[in-house]
């Protein structure tokens, strides 16, 4: 199948190096701590983050630092064919494990010592790259709840396909079956914080991809930054002296 | 609470909405308008040596960065950055609002927005009696008739135990158990805190609590009796108002005009004092209480608050 037109086109119009459109809302779960939206392109999540407060389950506490809770699900009208899937199936529970370990990275959880942070994301509309789509949520959502962050982490998808890197895949090119380079970074020290990839890549290819990738993490932190400036100017303002 | 975008203004609301909150923007662009930081944001100081770094920032490479999302504060050396919406931050002397959520041997566990439930100790209580002693064993079975699970009280922050635990203390007929009002919870850096927080509205004849961790209590007012003097004639003056639990209409529609105040207020994101509430219920005199929380009245919200905010900076 032709993903990449003579004319240099992707299957929905865009460029190689093209992003879909971002837009995030911050603060749309009125009774949770912090909550946000992502949307990229048709992909939308929602994260919600309760916390940090005391810990459910007392075997868990830990005693210098919070715990780190994370729920992934799927909303069963998100796909294309409307399929109920079991809670705990093998995909979510990876997800979870992943978006808490990326998470977990940049959190100060030595800061909140015997508490617990609960951030649960779900998929609305699944079209590609959900992973990225959630890191980025719950990262809005994490500092919308006031919790404090080394850094704001971003994540971005990367595949190739038809000999070219394509940046941000949508679902029909993920489904292609090519290689998938999903890459999570901390935009102010560009560490990486999560790699993670489908099929294989010669070396030499494999960082360009991840170059690609890296520049849409970016791309991706300075819009989450905007939004964020954004909302506190408005909190601030609003709230007068 | 909701936010601003959920209510359904028409259009001629929402313009004048926009135009009273971008005079609001005006008015505060004086004081502070680009002490505001995101995570991860670098924060300008000039390296003089002695630069404390306080609560939401931290050391990286060289450069002093925020954590939170919130306002830059320098108090001489020290920076800090005050996070907006975050869990209520407990500090040793304020007055909070909280919901009894267990009863444990000698101890109440109470949730008040903080990282962790706050202790209140049996023998942090003046008890009934108003008597300085010791609690017995007796004081410990009796523990149910004084507080049981989700009954609302009001305390004051005792500090924090070796174990990091927060521990509360209630030594006082002002604080105690709360009866006959409602419960609002609104985010904590809404609320300043004051020399008072306990307010009576005698116009109204209901007490306003205002929490510093954000939970605010309204209720019908009741007389705090001074302990020393109490005598058997009280006593039974006490236990007549016991079984008097009738709050009349009046009082009951004062209490959830003061509480639809406070929504309104929680949605606008305005600081909320007992003024500003006290100004809201006047306001509100010629509507219906549920028409409170409708568009048109947090636009006139909006616009009175603008008005308030220009005199106030007139008068400095």
């Amino acid at each position: 199948m032709e993903f990449v037109s003579p004319e240099g086109l992707r299957l929905d119009g865009r460029r190689p190096m093209e992003m879909r459109q971002l837009r995030a809302e911050i603060g749309i779960v009125s009774k949770a701590d912090g909550s946000a939206s992502f949307e990229m392109g048709n992909t939308k999540v929602i994260a919600a983050v309760y916390g940090p407060r005391e810990v459910q389950n007392r075997s868990q506490q830990l005693n210098d630092q919070a715990l780190v809770r994370c729920e992934y699900t799927m909303a069963n009208f998100s796909t294309g064919d409307r399929r109920r899937k079991p809670k705990g199936d093998r995909r979510s529970t990876e997800i979870s494990l992943v978006i808490r370990q990326t998470m977990e990275a940049c959190i100060m959880t030595h800061l909140m010592p015997r508490s617990q942070i609960d951030i649960f994301v779900q998929v609305l509309q699944a079209d590609g790259g959900t992973r990225s789509a959630c890191i980025n949520a719950a990262t809005l959502a994490l500092a919308d709840a006031g919790i404090p962050m080394s850094d704001i982490v971003t994540s971005c998808s990367a595949g190739y396909l038809n000999s070219t890197p394509l940046l941000d895949l949508n679902y029909v090119e993920d489904s292609a079956g090519g290689p998938d380079v999903t890459v999570g970074i901390l935009p102010r020290s560009t560490k990486v914080t999560l790699l993670q990839m489908d099929s294989k890549l010669p070396m030499d290819i494999f960082e360009n991809v991840m170059q690609l990738a890296t520049e849409g993490c970016k791309a991706v932190a300075n819009y989450v930054h905007e939004v964020l400036l954004e909302k506190t100017k408005q909190l601030d303002k609003h709230r007068g002296v | 609470m909701r936010e601003i975008e959920s209510l359904p203004l028409n259009q001629t609301q929402k313009l004048r909405l926009e135009k009273a909150l971008d005079q609001l923007d005006f008015l505060s662009a004086g004081a502070n308008s680009n002490a505001c930081v995101t995570v991860a944001d670098t924060i300008l100081v000039d390296h003089q040596d002695g630069l404390l770094k306080g609560h939401g920032t931290t050391d990286f490479d060289g450069e002093l960065v925020a954590t939170v999302c919130g306002v830059v504060e320098r108090v001489n050396k020290l920076v800090y950055v005050r996070s907006l919406r975050a869990r209520y931050k407990p500090e040793i002397g304020d007055i909070i609002v909280g919901r009894v959520i267990e009863v444990a041997p000698k101890r109440w566990r109470l949730e008040i927005n903080f990282t962790q439930d706050a202790v209140l100790m049996l023998s942090s209580m003046t008890l009934h009696d108003g008597i300085q002693r010791r609690q017995t064993a007796d004081d410990e079975l009796n523990m149910r008739s004084i507080f049981v699970e989700n009954d609302v009280i009001c305390a004051e922050v005792r500090g924090f135990q070796h174990d990091g635990s927060l521990h509360l203390q209630a030594r006082s007929q002002k604080y105690g158990k709360l009866e006959k009002g409602q419960l609002l919870t609104v985010p904590p850096y809404l609320v300043k805190r004051r020399k008072q927080h306990f307010h009576y509205l005698e116009k109204y004849n209901i007490d306003l609590i205002v929490g510093c961790n954000g939970f605010i209590w309204i209720g019908e007012h009741v007389e705090t009796k001074d302990d020393m003097v109490e005598d058997q004639v009280t006593e039974s003056e006490q236990q007549n108002a016991s079984e008097d639990t009738h709050t009349p209409v009046e009082i009951r529609d004062k209490i959830c005009r003061a509480a639809n105040a406070v929504r309104v207020l929680c949605t606008l994101g305005f600081n909320i004092t007992a003024d500003v509430i006290m100004e809201i219920i006047e306001l509100s005199n010629r509507i219906d209480i549920h028409d409170m929380l409708g568009a048109e009245f947090c636009v006139l919200v909006a616009e009175s608050e603008v008005d308030r905010r220009r005199s106030s900076t007139k008068k400095k």
